[in-house]
């Protein structure tokens, strides 16, 4: 960890003003993969199953993104990356997207110099505790030891949660969500506190999912989405349109069902004919195929199949769409049109 | 019978610097000098302009803001609104006190085994080698995380000792309480009057220094062998514990006590912090006991028998005769097995202890963003630490090397 922190210090220092200036699309397309950072493990977001393919609501922005990039969703490299590795890897040009459930906050995105091309996961805070434990809300959680994951937003937020609330506790550090796991389970930690979405995800590999409840309190606002370096507008453009095109579609009806045939021909609504490249140059202005989008969703359907599939309520994860939902249902998810 | 005649005294030529071989070595360390300076300087300039160019220019002005994050290991006191540098100093003590626990730990171990590796009784040699071998041949980092893993698996939660008929009891006269969280001892509270117990303390342990230098004074002029040994713990304890009584027992212990979802009161030790001085003093003191071994055995065997005859006992001859010497041996790779456990002891953060790694080349670097910076701060505080105990131990070694007259 230690190393790797090192070299890719290193390597930003030496290699990154370089790599800004010569265009990541040409390079992604010149070596033929994406390279994309990913979670070390959480399952229904980023994880590798026993074949070593990765799965998941993250890596199906990376897929997507390597659709419409390179025609083909296959064409990724997954880097596994830590809360404390990911913006050097990413700085560096290790990868050249990174799509790890990443909070988009004011200092990452100014101060650390990323680009967040948008939101793929409207999330909070949240807490984990065992039922047993008998606590139904944060605020009772007085001389309570909490487990953290180290490097991440939720440090902070944490500190800040009970500072104002004038409660005392013990942090422990972590440094990745099976560790984390681990002492939770053995009860070194009375709490395990993450965004909510992964506290589902984690709750869901548990042996008995039922002795364990996430507390209603939902202490922050944790805007996660993919993020490119500062520097390429062109490959930002890509990666935030793709993610629009996933969420644009399920706002349009286009599944992966119905995809071939609406990509036939110019049919009657005429941004999906925009969107799936029957009419317009919308391709072309990005510098990609005109075909694009349609690969892009085709590679693991819309938004919405997308979340079905990974952590939507019939997955063991069970999440509502909730705040991500469509605006046109209550929720926040709001592409901006094409056109 | 010869003449000397004086060379020819010639002015210096430029051409000598090249030819001469009074000179020559000279040049050709001044010119690789200037190459090693030019490459360093290039080094350095171009990670600063590739830095700015990155928008990172190098500052340190993150020291001072707020650091935001709680640590759980305070020696100091410490709060999340306390700027970045707060938090690596409480850093900094952490891994202090990791090393200098490890370190006392490690050569009382080393010492103990390396001495029982040389012992006559077969089973206990070889016993020893066995442990010696084991923990030399295996990664510090894997005896940690195995110490940790342990330490959660096997004891009880906080949890456990509560209600009617507890999992788990609290041993040692229900004083000290072992979770899988850590150890919570009994600490002691200072009431009024304390003050004078802890300086009646303090007075034992001078007049326990002056009683010595006087006993040995005696010794070198009448030959006469006091007792010292009981004569000085008898210092220590009798005066300060009349004083103790006499003051009305100013000092009270806590026993640590359920409270809310853990114990409070009394002195906590992390779970983090006893794996972590635990496998690296383990670890450390397989080398000293080789360390220990290899000075003893190159005093020469002639040394003790020459001591034997003289009529010395055998505690008297390792004490006065072969540690001496060995002393000189075994010192100078002390040094290096105390630099090594200081330095293995950036491992910290693979079982969450927040030491200096863990908090400024850790939680800080991630929040702000400036890997070169605390990079810089980290190798330059450990480069400190390391250099300030060879200076203390290359004293120590000065003193006790053989005076050669």
């Amino acid at each position: 960890m230690k190393k790797s922190t090192f070299i890719g210090t290193v390597a930003a220092a030496t290699l990154a003003a370089g790599f800004a200036a010569a265009g990541t699309l040409d390079e992604v397309k010149a070596k033929g993969f994406l390279q994309c950072g990913v979670t070390t493990g959480l399952v229904g977001f980023a994880a590798a199953d026993a074949n070593g393919n990765w799965d998941g609501f993250d890596v199906a922005v990376c897929r997507a993104v390597a659709a419409a990039v390179l025609g083909d969703p296959q064409a990724v490299k997954f880097t596994p990356t830590t809360g404390k590795t990911r913006f050097t890897a990413l700085a560096s040009g290790e990868i050249d997207l990174l799509a790890r459930n990443t909070t988009w906050t004011f200092s990452r995105d100014v101060d650390l110099k990323f680009t967040f091309v948008g939101v793929n996961y409207y999330d909070g805070q949240g807490f984990m505790v065992p039922k047993a434990l008998g606590v139904s809300s944060a605020k009772d959680l007085d001389t309570a030891t909490v487990c953290i994951q180290t490097g991440t937003t939720t440090e902070l937020n944490l500190a800040d949660f009970f500072r104002s609330n004038n409660i005392s506790y013990e942090p422990v550090p972590i440094e990745t969500n099976a560790e984390a796991q681990a002492q939770y389970l053995a009860g070194a930690c009375d709490v395990y506190t993450t965004d909510a979405s992964g506290l589902a995800a984690t709750r869901a590999t548990f042996e008995n999912p039922g002795d364990h409840v996430v507390l209603p309190e939902i202490i922050s606002k944790e805007p996660l989405g993919p993020l490119v370096r500062h520097g390429d507008d062109q490959w930002a453009d890509i990666a935030r349109w793709t993610l629009n095109a996933l969420i644009t579609a399920e706002e349009l009806g286009i599944t992966s069902a119905n995809i071939k045939e609406a990509a036939m021909s110019a049919g009657d609504n005429p941004e999906i004919n925009r969107l799936l490249g029957t009419e317009g140059n919308l391709g072309e202005m990005l510098g990609l195929s005109a075909d694009w989008a349609k690969n892009a969703i085709a590679a693991g359907g819309n938004y919405g199949e997308i979340f079905e599939r990974n952590i939507g309520e019939k997955t063991a994860i069970g999440i509502s769409r909730g705040l991500n939902a469509q605006w046109t249902n209550g929720g926040l998810l709001y592409s901006p049109p094409f056109r | 019978m010869s003449v000397i005649t004086d060379p020819p005294q010639e002015g210096f030529r430029i051409s000598q610097l090249l030819y001469d071989t009074r000179y020559r070595s000279m040049t050709i360390q001044i010119v690789a000098l200037i190459g090693f300076l030019l490459a360093i300087g290039w080094l350095i300039n171009n990670t600063l302009v590739n830095l700015a160019a990155l928008g990172k220019p190098l500052g340190f002005g993150f020291l001072w803001e707020p650091a935001g994050y709680d640590i759980n290991q305070r020696l100091i006191e410490y709060n999340s609104q306390m700027t970045n540098a707060r938090a690596a100093l409480v850093g900094v003590l952490n891994t202090l006190l990791v090393a200098v626990l490890g370190c006392i730990t490690a050569t009382i171990l080393g010492v103990l085994i390396g001495v029982l590796r040389l012992s006559k009784n077969w089973l206990v040699s070889r016993l020893m080698t066995v442990y010696i071998e084991g923990f030399r041949n295996v990664p510090v980092l894997l005896w940690i995380l195995m110490a940790m893993a342990i330490f959660i698996e096997v004891f009880p939660q906080p949890r456990d000792f509560r209600g009617e008929d507890p999992a788990a009891t609290m041993k040692i006269f229900e004083s000290v309480a072992i979770t899988n969280r850590g150890v919570y001892l009994p600490g002691p509270i200072f009431n009024a009057g304390s003050g004078i117990v802890i300086a009646a303390f303090i007075a034992s342990l001078a007049a326990i220094f002056f009683f010595g230098k006087w006993a040995k004074a005696r010794q070198e002029q009448t030959g006469q062998i006091l007792p010292t040994f009981w004569i000085k713990l008898a210092i220590l304890i009798v005066p300060s514990l009349l004083i103790f009584f006499i003051m009305g027992k100013p000092i009270d212990l806590e026993i640590p006590a359920i409270k809310g979802f853990n114990f409070a009161g009394g002195i906590y030790m992390r779970n983090s912090l006893i794996a972590l001085w635990l496998a690296l003093s383990l670890y450390t003191a397989a080398f000293i006991a080789e360390t220990v071994r290899s000075g003893i055995m190159a005093v020469s065997k002639g040394q003790s028998e020459a001591a034997a005859a003289l009529g010395l006992r055998p505690g008297r001859i390792m004490n006065l005769v072969i540690l001496p010497q060995a002393l000189r041996v075994i010192i100078p790779p002390m040094i290096s097995q105390y630099l090594n456990l200081t330095k293995n002891s950036s491992l910290a953060i693979a079982v969450g202890y927040m030491d200096i790694t863990g908090t400024l080349g850790g939680i800080t670097l991630n929040q702000t963003g400036r890997e070169m910076e605390c990079l810089i701060i980290l190798m330059g505080i450990y480069l400190v630490i390391s250099l300030t105990i060879s200076t203390i131990m290359n004293w120590y070694n000065e003193r006790v090397k053989l005076q050669e007259r």
